[in-house]
């Protein structure tokens, strides 16, 4: 009995070594996002002297400064904050699960869909009248999406039938998406449409928080809820059902959950895509492949990257402003193209 | 203390699996389940992890329903290895021994004391602590099936149910993991093994169970069941009996009897 003892000592060691890089490292992340969000706060087009508004907000003077504070700045803090946790978290989650490293946030057509429902209120004039409708209807898009991919995997479908119905979803919704454009009354309702599918964090108002971020929690509390089952299903959906997981209530989880996160995140940002794809990548190599342990941390790094993106916008003044959507795929797309090659370097 | 099969009939998309299977399996025994290539062996191994629900028949565990006890309480009780999934990520031989620990944790909890013991006692038992940091990509075929079977052992259930866990391994690693799976049914758990070698099955098992066209065929210790009629008719194969130097009287198929019931292609 010796000779196992002596052997795991280190091991264990090391494990809590890893666990403890783990925290640190979620910290560490939670400490960035906060400190990005109070730098968005104070960095904008107007200049603003931020303790002098916010000061005037706590004594409750509407002034200029202080409402360009909470109309404007806080609100884009939070939103990015809260999207970029969104797509992370989610982006970790379909990995996981699918246990494809190149699964992204919108591989079930949930993205697609959301933006959809958007342009659909943008296309019948809606969105003019009420400033939440473009939101509502991008959450109705996403939220038709979810009911039908959870009425296959309620049923039972494989893994892989799940997927092709969100390709399938996919593709409907940008034919779709492309079908408004084209029959667009005027150019310039068509070009609207395409900036606002570029995803954007600006001109956002504390509505868009309070619609979104109630049905983002209860989106994270799901997605967070099937860690221990995604780590069990590294090993398969057989060996995952032994050891006690509920594969179609895991399966239903994730759905609802990524429906109702990245279906509002794109419902007030437009979709911002490459965030989720690219994070759960970026964690691995500090919390261990686990997929389970990897969500926190993506969800924080994914914070992280849409807050500094939507800085870089901000400070990088072109003309137009650059589409948040934009900068994240530029960044994105070399990190995808080194990560394949990278792949396939490590199999030969 | 058995796990038994009551008349059970399996159909998946249309196509019968298994039919007619009474089968009354008791703990402290190896039994080894045989038969050719799409005779309904894994499906009746998955059958008794309840993860398919027969059509027709029912599991019970020491005489209760499997369908009727909640997930966490049958997954405490009866383990299972499949290997066909392989390991979906780079995970540590560590951390994918303590996922055998998910049926005993509750919600968001760390590992226990009793996790962390059970965790060590199975990488022990496979020899291999001094794997534990590493990842699954550079482990070699051996040291991936004994890291699987060390997670099946962690789980520290009554039953143990093993899809084909010594196919890819070579000699000596077969003679081990058969011989590993003996003493844990020897500390008292069934265990239950898909097997496709004969020589193996007849030497380390405690009782055969051979399978063909979705039926159960022979039901005994290996030489009542294997016996040259049935082997030649259920496998189309002649063997060579002997006796080992240390007195084990073994099996080794040797060549082929030409009346094979084209099984393979009739049930795959």
């Amino acid at each position: 009995m010796n000779a196992p003892v002596t052997t795991l000592a280190p091991s264990a060691a090391r494990r809590l070594g890893t666990m403890r890089a783990r925290r640190v490292v979620i910290a560490l992340l939670a400490l960035i996002v906060l400190a990005l969000m109070l730098a968005s706060v104070a960095i904008g087009y107007a200049p603003v002297d931020v303790p002098a508004a916010a000061a005037d907000l706590v004594a409750g003077r509407t002034t200029l400064p202080a409402l360009v504070l909470w109309e404007l700045r806080v609100p884009r803090a939070l939103l990015g904050g809260l999207v970029g946790f969104s797509l992370g978290l989610t982006g970790a989650a379909m990995q996981g699960y699918l246990r494809n490293p190149l699964a992204d946030p919108g591989i079930l057509g949930i993205s697609s869909a959301a933006a959809l429902g958007a342009v659909i209120v943008f296309y019948g004039g809606l969105a003019a009248s009420l400033s939440l409708a473009l939101p509502l209807g991008g959450i109705a898009g996403a939220g038709v999406a979810a009911l039908l991919l959870n009425a296959l995997a309620a049923r039972g479908s494989s893994t892989l039938g799940l997927i092709l119905a969100g390709i399938g979803l996919s593709s409907l919704a940008g034919a779709l998406t492309a079908l408004a454009l084209n029959l667009s009354p005027n150019p310039y309702a068509a070009l609207e449409i395409v900036f606002w599918l570029m995803g954007s964090l600006s001109d956002r108002s504390l509505d868009h928080v309070l619609l979104c971020l109630p049905l983002m929690l209860v989106g994270w509390g799901l997605m967070l809820s099937i860690a221990p089952a995604l780590d069990a299903l590294t090993l398969g959906e057989d060996t995952a059902a032994s050891l006690g997981v509920g594969l179609v209530s895991v399966r239903v989880r994730l759905v609802t959950g990524a429906a109702l996160a990245v279906g509002s995140g794109v419902a007030v940002s437009g979709a911002i895509g490459f965030v989720g794809l690219v994070v759960p990548h970026l964690m691995r190599p500090l919390v261990g492949a686990r997929p389970g342990a990897n969500l926190l941390p993506s969800g924080l790094a994914g914070a992280v990257l849409v807050l500094a993106a939507d800085l870089g916008v901000r400070l990088l003044a072109t003309r137009p402003e650059l589409k948040l959507g934009v900068v994240t795929a530029l960044v994105g797309a070399p990190f995808l193209i080194a990560l394949l090659l990278r792949n396939r370097g490590g199999r030969a | 203390m058995s796990l038994a099969a009551h008349d059970v009939r399996v159909v998946l998309e249309g196509r019968t699996i298994l039919s007619d299977i009474g089968l009354t399996l008791e703990r402290g025994h190896f039994v080894g389940l045989v038969g050719p290539n799409g005779a309904g062996k894994t499906t009746l191994l998955r059958i008794l992890a309840a993860l398919v629900a027969p059509r027709q028949g029912r599991v019970t565990l020491d005489g209760h329903a499997l369908s009727g006890m909640s997930r966490d309480a049958r997954a405490r009780r009866i383990a299972a290895l499949f290997q066909g999934a392989g390991i979906g990520w780079p995970m540590t031989v560590r951390e994918i021994v303590a996922l055998g620990r998910l049926p005993h944790r509750r919600a968001f909890a760390g590992l226990s004391g009793a996790d962390e013991a059970a965790i060590a006692r199975a990488m022990a038992r496979t020899d291999i602590g001094h794997l534990a940091d590493r990842t699954e990509p550079t482990l070699s075929s051996g040291e991936r099936m004994r890291a699987l079977l060390a997670r099946a052992l962690a789980v520290g259930a009554e039953w143990l149910l093993a899809d084909e866990p010594v196919t890819a391994l070579d000699p000596a690693h077969q003679l081990d993991a058969m011989a590993l799976l003996r003493a844990v049914s020897r500390d008292g758990a069934g265990v239950v093994a898909v097997l496709h070698d004969l020589a193996l099955a007849a030497r380390f098992c405690d009782r055969i169970v051979v399978l063909a066209g979705g039926r159960l065929v022979a039901d005994g210790r290996p030489e009542d069941a294997l016996t040259d009629a049935l082997l030649a008719r259920v496998f189309g194969v002649t063997v060579e009996r002997a006796c080992a130097a240390d007195g084990t009287r073994y099996i080794l198929p040797w060549g082929r009897s030409g009346s094979l019931e084209d099984s393979d292609d009739a049930i795959t």
